[in-house]
């Protein structure tokens, strides 16, 4: 019988050892906000923190987890730098079949928390481990940009809960060009 | 029908019309209408269907519940696999309802042809770049129908003109007296008045939904792990398998000796059917664990020798020697003199390779079945179901679910096939989820093709003649038979081939079809015929610049004079780019691209660095995009980006190989996907257009290739005709160097590429 410390709360499990996390999460526990992509560490769709620090948890044995603090994309959002990644992302619409985005919000979320300015090569090379198969990762970049700067880097979307004829300022997409 | 090709099709035969709809609808579009048919929107018939929003008060058609408290639910007939389609029909019912989408909730359609049937594809289908181009038409009115019931049961109430009434967010307003009601207190009447004869969508003028960027209804629940995908799902009493099917193709199950297998903690059973084998357990590291103990021993079958190279051979021999389709013919080709250039292009069989693995929940019982999955085909799940357990389709249930990617690869049915094949044998629901592994040794491929492409330039340059033959398999032959036209044409193989957004005086296109052996399955894939052709073409139109000694854009601008469209987009990329400005360094070029795709116009420029080694960087990318009215720029915009991704990760790394009668990738070690670190400086301009929507899902891949390839000439001078990309071809040496020294020159003196 293993403890977890997941997203603050403790956990008890009665499974093998070398039960790779991911399966401890998704199939013991029901927390499928963290997905399975590849299986081999190569694709990030499973990334959770281990202690802040992101791992891939597709390949993480359970037993090897021990009493360090696991936070999933459930949880992410307690945290200030978390709740940030997680709207920014909705600001500038990142997602599109958001199937891999559990795995490059906690990629970018451990970035941002340890540096909280990364320069662009920082940001590449933190996220280089995660794939988007819809190829978001222009937008990835933006809304990091977007969370460690404060400004709005990108085009913003119009959010479903304000009204809105509230919001008509908000309509000349920037990119819209026209041709003579 | 809202679709609208501005290019000469299908000239020369107009005693075929199906063949000629078959230019103008694409091939996917073809497969479909094979099954005739379409949704109603007008009519109470089409109210009568199963719906998840429980007994609305208000159903005036297949899409909009109206419920007396207020709510409102719109069930979407094409489902959403990350391209926004979801936000896009909402946004279209919304606008003609005066809702915001923060008043709407949205819903899986259930599997039912008679109402959720994409009257383009005349199936329940989601493929095609087709969703925003049918619901253009087909959810407006729907919106409209019902907004206008609504008002008419209030005007009715208050006895005044309907005309007098005004609606905003689901509030019916009297001007005169000012009273209002919402549509909640208008349902039930509104559900007992006649449809109305007519209705009239909204001019353009009055929007205020479609052209935003409104946010996507389905991603808050993508960015915090609460919106569950099929794989996802848990249902009680369910166990959890993997597969693992004949590694070679057309091979079968021999026999599998599970001893070590028993022994795996959470082990539950071993299940076989003809081709394949699964292990079932507590949880997929169970069934995993179990799958590795298994020993299992195959009949490889007929194809056991199969190789890569002998397909293309076969390919090569069927160019030459098999008998060839037309599928255009303007002019005669042979007569014409001047300049010969021809060339031969090879591409690659491809995998989907979606971020979810393909998987599904399938419960078998006496009485009926429930399947839970993600499928871009819902009916077609119900067939393949009622087929392989003798229940009656009425008994069977899919429950559609949000997609991780789909690219095609849902458009088939085989993995809930075999889902419902090992669950029919076991009394619990069992998922079965595959791995990474299998979902890329068992794909349905985008086609292998080989092309050989040839034209006769006049004094000018231009082309005087121009011959295209293509040889492949076909996609539709086996997904949808009964559309293949009469004389034997698959329209895919030649869409956006016959197509040009170019016109030449004498064209010859033509198609050999060259099956692939049993059990070696094609599919459709995100671009499929356009992502095949527009690559060829738009190489060969470089080849032909390049050979006419003119600037590549410059000399596709001269072709275009007669296209405004397609002009637009490529004076607008041509600007935004800066194409001409500026010199580059070495071993860095532009390529540029222009086609008109799925309704859609663009035109794409990649200015790409090529190392010393041979790798290929892509520093910068520029598209300029004219698909008409933009539902969600916001979205046109991703799905832009996205496609262009998608297809610069085939183009620089992608191509399945077959060794010995099975695939040699596996994983994304050994079919990589492009990551965030190699992704260029992406820029997408839209056109400011007041034309019908066009297609956009599938666009950004079709233009993704020759972009890429031409800016791999330009900075080095050698011509790639194949893909993934050969770095050995790209080592810098003596001759590239050469090029590399002529481009440069030409690049710096040339002030004619100014926008």
């Amino acid at each position: 019988m293993l403890v977890l410390n997941i997203n603050g709360e403790p956990h008890s499990v009665d499974v093998p050892d070398d039960m790779p996390l991911l399966w401890v999460l998704r199939d013991v526990l029901g927390l499928t906000g963290t997905k399975f992509g590849c299986g081999i560490a190569q694709c990030g769709a499973c990334t959770v923190h281990l202690d802040g620090a992101a791992v891939r948890s597709c390949v993480l044995p359970v037993a090897a987890v021990g009493s360090k603090a696991i936070t999933t994309i459930e949880g992410v959002g307690a945290s200030t730098v978390g709740k940030k990644v997680q709207q920014a992302w909705l600001d500038i619409e990142v997602v599109q079949c958001g199937y891999c985005q559990s795995g490059q919000i906690m990629s970018a979320t451990a970035l941002l928390a340890a540096t909280p300015e990364p320069s662009d090569a920082q940001i590449d090379v933190a996220m280089s481990g995660n794939i988007c198969r819809c190829g978001t990762y222009v937008r990835i970049r933006e809304a990091i940009r977007q969370v460690a700067t404060g400004q709005k880097v990108a085009p913003q979307t119009i959010p479903n809960e304000a009204p809105a004829a509230a919001t008509a300022r908000v309509l000349s997409f920037v990119h819209v060009e026209g041709v003579a | 029908m809202s679709l609208r090709f501005d290019q000469p099709v299908g000239e020369g035969r107009p005693d075929n019309p199906s063949r000629r709809d078959a230019l103008k609808l694409g091939g996917l579009v073809v497969a479909f209408l094979w099954f005739g048919g379409g949704a109603k929107v007008l009519g109470r018939a089409a109210a009568q269907g199963p719906v998840g929003a429980g007994d609305p008060a208000f159903a005036p058609n297949a899409f909009i519940r109206v419920g007396s408290d207020g709510s409102v639910h719109l069930v979407m007939p094409s489902i959403e696999m990350g391209q926004g389609a979801y936000t896009g029909q909402a946004t279209l019912l919304a606008e003609e309802m005066d809702l915001g989408l923060d008043q709407i909730v949205v819903e899986h359609a259930p599997a039912n042809r008679k109402l959720y049937a994409n009257p383009l594809l005349g199936e329940q289908a989601t493929g095609g770049s087709t969703t925003i181009r049918f619901c253009w038409t087909t959810l407006r009115q729907a919106g409209a129908a019902a907004r206008t019931l609504l008002v008419n049961a209030a005007a009715a109430k208050w006895k005044v003109d309907p005309a007098q009434c005004t609606v905003a967010r689901g509030v019916i307003r009297h001007e005169a007296s000012g009273r209002t009601l919402g549509y909640g207190e208008v349902a039930d009447a509104a559900a007992r008045l006649p449809m109305p004869e007519k209705v009239q969508e909204k001019d353009a003028s009055a929007f205020s939904l479609i052209g935003k960027p409104l946010r996507r209804v389905d991603t808050a629940g993508k960015v915090d792990g609460s919106l569950q995908f099929s794989i996802d799902l848990r249902v009680p009493g369910m166990k959890i398998a993997t597969v693992k099917a004949c590694p070679t193709f057309g091979g079968k199950l021999v026999a599998v000796d599970d001893s070590r297998a028993r022994q795996v903690p959470g082990f539950v059973a071993v299940l076989k059917i003809a081709d394949a084998v699964a292990t079932v357990g507590e949880h997929f590291w169970a069934a995993k664990q179990a799958m590795a103990a298994l020993d299992i021993t195959w009949d490889h079958g007929p194809n056991a020798q199969l190789s890569t190279e002998q397909l293309f051979k076969d390919l090569a021999d069927a160019s030459k020697n098999g008998t060839p389709i037309p599928g255009k013919e303007v002019g005669d080709v042979d007569k014409v003199k001047g300049k010969a250039i021809e060339a031969t292009y090879q591409l690659p069989l491809l995998a989907h390779a979606t971020m979810e693995p393909q998987n599904a929940i399938v419960h078998v019982r006496p009485d009926g079945c429930d399947i839970w999955t993600g499928t871009q085909v819902p009916a077609r799940c119900v067939d393949v179901a009622a087929k392989l357990t003798g229940l009656k389709p009425e008994t069977i249930v899919v429950h559609n679910q949000y997609m991780g990617g789909g690219f095609g690869r849902r458009l088939f049915e085989d993995p809930v096939e075999q889902a419902v094949a090992f669950a029919r044998q076991v009394s619990y629901p069992l998922k079965v989820v595959w791995t990474r592994e299998e979902d890329i040794a068992h794909d349905r491929y985008r086609p292998a093709y080989y092309d050989r492409i040839a034209a006769t330039l006049g004094d000018d340059g231009k082309p005087l003649a121009w011959k295209h033959r293509t040889t492949s398999g076909s996609v539709l032959a086996t997904f949808a038979p009964g559309a293949m036209a009469k004389n034997g044409m698959d329209a895919d193989a030649i869409e956006c081939a016959a197509d040009l957004p170019y016109e030449f005086p004498n064209m010859k296109v033509e198609w050999v079809r060259h099956d692939m052996p049993d059990g070696l399955h094609l599919g459709w894939w995100r671009g499929v015929g356009p992502v095949h052709n527009v690559f060829v073409v738009e190489s060969f139109i470089d080849e032909l610049a390049h050979a006419a000694g003119k600037d590549p854009l410059i000399y596709r601008r001269e072709l275009l004079q007669k296209n405004p469209r397609a002009l637009g987009v490529l004076n607008l990329a041509a600007e935004k780019a800066g194409w001409g400005k500026g010199t580059l360094p070495a071993r860095v070029g532009r390529g540029v691209a222009v086609a008109a795709p799925f309704g859609s116009y663009l035109c794409v420029i990649v200015e790409a660095e090529v190392s010393p080694q041979g790798e290929v960087k892509l520093r910068r990318a520029v598209a300029a995009v004219d698909c008409g009215i933009a539902v969600n720029p916001n979205t046109v915009e991703a799905q832009v980006q996205g496609g262009l991704i998608f297809g610069w990760t085939a183009a620089l790394y992608n191509g399945i190989t077959i060794k010995n009668g099975a695939v040699e990738q596996h994983n994304f070690n050994d079919y990589r996907m492009m990551r965030i670190n190699e992704t260029p400086a992406l820029e997408v301009h839209l056109v400011d257009s007041k034309e019908t929507p066009g297609g956009i899902g599938e666009t950004g891949t079709v233009m993704a290739f020759p972009a890429l390839f031409n800016a791999v000439f330009a900075a080095t001078g050698v011509r790639l005709r194949s893909y993934p990309i050969d770095r050995a071809a790209l080592v810098q040496g003596a001759e590239a160097l050469k090029a590399v020294v002529t481009q440069a020159t030409e690049a710096a003196t040339s002030q004619e590429g100014l926008a």
